[in-house]
């Protein structure tokens, strides 16, 4: 394989791996600035050993995220030199602004989160917590508008020929709110808020099933299925918007989400299916005119298929529609789960139904797979570009590296993160077994961080 | 203000960058070195508490350097990661490795569990110390660069004596500064037993400083040329050595605060000297130096990123530098064991 291939597979596993943890440090971040704020104002001791618990989890999903988070800072420079020569001067104000406004911020208040319960004020300790979780949300503001830039460039100039070329900032504010940024940017919050939702559902719903630490689960149950239902119909209206967005920014990508070869009028939707790339077409239930509606709000007028764009252009299909269906799959199951745990909570029979429980604890699996297949339909919805009609992925690639590194390094990520990943399920494993330390004074750290 | 000088603001950003990293992390990753000196599980735990709540914090820093050269520098940027591409891979895996260690380490009795996740934190943090004096090396005799600004990077390139001389220069220098930390963090026969190793430390530092020195002087001439032009910045070495020389005496004194902030104030000189010799270029080509070196003139980014990027830093960084003072102070005094430790 060439070195833009392995190149591309080694960025898609780091950063999908990556991408695992930051939502849940984000997630997180929101619910622990609720369990404490709730304990601030109620003084209930059982909230405070709430948040302790959910610190514990966090702090591991925390350091998860920063050590492969260095593995993405790098990767661009090392693989991707002629695009990082490119984009240095557009993207590098918004990387070095995510440094000193999020970064620090995280890990600075971490310490204080996590260590100095007994040496700070109860405030002081609420305020690091708010620090902490405001540091997650800035990080992903800064990367998700660089990355939307890559989608929809704005406020730059080209100069310079050839391998020389790049692009020079001319309007930094134009940058930043590109086209693409705030609509991209609320679909990923929210994204990140229903893993860190889902997570503390799953792990809740399987207390419940076991009939342990009830005192600690029945209130955690409560809040995050209420947050849960919130945050999902918030991401019905973002994804709308975001869609629209993309059809209007990159019809190409958006005739891949959805398999349009043909342009239509009525252009339907493919609710499920699958893309038959030999005959150019997409089998499945369709639904006449949808399509039009959601783009245009007008179920006449045509949806642009990929017919109107140049061969060389096109996205690969197949992948970008299955991921982007998937996605979506995945919200509604996420919202299947929530229902049924809602109305049943409410009859006051959730802790004996046993399904329900069982389908939140693997719930904690949807908004994971959909950041991802989400990201998926983004980034390869987006090729055969990568920053925008500017510059081709082929281009963007380190001339000194062989393919024979690149082999190497991928081959050394795929042990590194395999035994990360299997360390990271069996410390959360023992966690949720241990569950909350009722004793406050427990010396030993047996299971306990 | 001109334009033109937006590069060398940029440049002294960056600097700091540095000099922060390794005076702060240059201590979590001596302390990380030591550890694996003591061998009651104590102590160790003593050790890794004592860098526990401010190392993620520490590391940032090399983060926004990172970040700081790609916005400020993109073709110094592109250069040198894509350049060294298998020293960058070994370097991430031992910052992974490390960052995971500590996370890890005393989430089980098991002794199996401990031993391995401390091997690992020491090898890590000595590899990654090793790492950077062998890439400062490694820029200070310079690298080929073609026209293109590229290079690849072979083990013969990398392995060059004087590069890996620095390397080993490194490693005792932040041996030394974690060993002075730990003194300032530990009490009892533990803090007299690190006092001597600091000691040690420093005898050790000081051989190789000396070795350096004569070394650089005959064979990086380059390096030497800015000094004889303006000998009075050859105070500088010689402040570094001063401030060194200091730290026994501060330890008589029972000083140990001091102490430590010698050694930042030392670590902070001798990356002066670095800036200093290697100027004005960021990484000297040895094919063409006077054609091919990539310097802040001609890598830069354009002067209006440059100039909200000095936006940037000019709001956040004293803000960074507040509150990670007041995290310090909170987290100040000796090292207490707790049921929220590592």
């Amino acid at each position: 394989m060439d070195v833009v291939t392995l190149s591309r597979i080694q960025f898609a596993l780091t950063s999908g791996f990556h991408y695992i943890y930051p939502p849940l440090s984000i997630g997180l971040g929101l619910m622990l600035v609720i369990f404490e704020g709730i304990y601030l104002k109620t003084k209930q001791p059982l909230f405070k050993q709430i948040t302790k618990f959910w610190v514990n989890i966090f702090a591991l999903t925390f350091a998860l995220g920063v050590a492969t988070g260095l593995v993405q800072l790098f990767g661009f420079g090392t693989n991707w030199a002629q695009y990082s020569r490119f984009v240095g001067d557009v993207f590098g104000s918004a990387l070095g602004a995510e440094g000193v406004f999020a970064f620090f911020l995280e890990a600075g208040f971490l310490g204080i989160m996590l260590f100095g319960w007994d040496r700070v004020s109860a405030k002081m300790h609420y305020l690091s917590t708010i620090c902490v979780c405001l540091g997650a949300h800035f990080s992903a503001i800064w990367i998700v508008v660089a990355n939307s830039w890559m989608q929809t460039p704005a406020g730059f100039k080209i100069v310079g020929e050839g391998a020389k070329m790049k692009a020079v900032v001319t309007d930094f504010w134009a940058m930043v709110f590109n086209p693409s940024s705030v609509e991209r940017l609320t679909h990923v919050i929210l994204g990140c808020w229903l893993s860190g939702i889902f997570l503390v559902l799953s792990i809740t719903a399987y207390y419940f099933l076991k009939k342990r630490h009830m005192e600690f689960a029945r209130p955690t149950m409560k809040i995050s299925l209420w947050a849960a239902a919130i945050v999902l119909v918030l991401q019905l209206f973002s994804g709308d918007d975001t869609a629209q967005g993309v059809a209007i920014n990159q019809p190409s990508k958006l005739a891949a989400m959805e398999g349009v070869y043909q342009t239509q009028k009525m252009t339907p939707m493919t609710v499920i299916g699958w893309v038959d790339t030999a005959n150019q077409t997409v089998k499945g239930l369709k639904i006449p005119g949808l399509l039009s509606f959601f783009v245009y709000r007008d179920f006449e007028k045509p949806v642009a298929g990929f017919d109107q764009i140049p061969l060389d252009e096109r996205p690969p299909i197949a992948v970008v529609f299955q991921t982007y269906h998937l996605m979506i799959l995945m919200w509604g199951f996420m919202v299947l789960v929530t229902v049924a745990g809602l109305y049943l909570w409410k009859k006051k029979k959730l802790e004996k139904a046993k399904w329900t429980l069982w389908a939140l604890v693997i719930s904690v699996l949807f908004p994971q797979i959909a950041n991802q297949t989400g990201w998926m339909t983004a980034e390869i919805g987006r090729q055969p570009w990568v920053v925008w009609k500017l510059l081709r992925t082929t281009h963007g690639v380190s001339p000194s590296i062989s393919s024979h590194q690149v082999m190497m390094s991928i081959l050394m990520f795929i042990i590194i993160y395999s035994l990360l990943f299997f360390l990271f399920i069996f410390l959360l494993d023992r966690k949720i077994k241990h569950g909350p330390k009722t004793d406050e004074m427990v010396y030993s750290d047996k299971g306990g961080g | 203000m001109s334009e033109s000088i937006l590069p060398s603001l940029w440049y002294v950003v960056i600097g700091v960058c540095v000099v922060f990293y390794v005076a702060l992390d240059g201590f979590d990753l001596g302390v990380g070195m030591l550890h694996f000196f003591t061998k009651k599980d104590e102590e160790r735990r003593i050790f890794l508490n004592a860098i526990g709540p401010v190392w993620d914090g520490n590391e940032v820093w090399l983060v926004v350097f990172g970040g700081a050269l790609f916005a400020g520098f993109p073709d110094v940027y592109a250069t040198l990661f894509s350049g060294f591409y298998d020293f960058c891979m070994v370097l991430l895996a031992a910052l992974i490795f490390r960052a995971a260690a500590i996370e890890f380490r005393s989430k089980r009795e098991s002794r199996r569990w401990r031993f391995t996740w401390d091997a690992l934190f020491s090898l890590a943090s000595l590899l990654i110390a090793f790492g950077l004096g062998l890439a400062i090396g490694n820029l200070m005799e310079g690298i080929p660069i073609d026209k293109n600004e590229d290079f690849a990077c072979t083990t013969s390139i990398c392995f060059r004596p004087f590069p890996v001389l620095i390397g080993f220069f490194t490693v005792s220098l932040l041996m030394m500064h974690g060993s002075i930390y730990l003194a300032m963090k530990t009490e009892g026969r533990l803090h007299d037993r690190l006092r001597k190793w600091s000691i040690r430390c420093m005898c050790v530092f000081i051989s190789f400083y000396v070795l350096t020195t004569v070394v650089t002087w005959f064979h990086a001439p380059q390096m030497v040329e800015r000094f004889l032009e303006t000998p009075l910045y050859l105070l500088v070495p010689f402040a570094a050595l001063l401030a060194i020389l200091n730290v026994p005496r501060m330890f008589t004194r029972n000083r140990d605060g001091w102490a430590f902030l010698f050694s930042c104030f030392c670590i902070f000189l001798l990356l002066c000297v670095y800036g200093i010799g290697t100027f004005p270029n960021l990484v000297r080509s040895t094919i063409d130096p006077d054609q091919n070196s990539l310097t802040f003139a001609n890598s830069s980014s354009s002067a209006l990123t440059l100039k909200v990027l000095l936006i940037i830093v000019a709001i956040g960084i004293p803000v960074v530098l507040a509150y990670g003072t007041l995290i310090y102070r909170i987290f100040r005094g000796k090292v207490k064991i707790s049921s929220s430790s590592y």
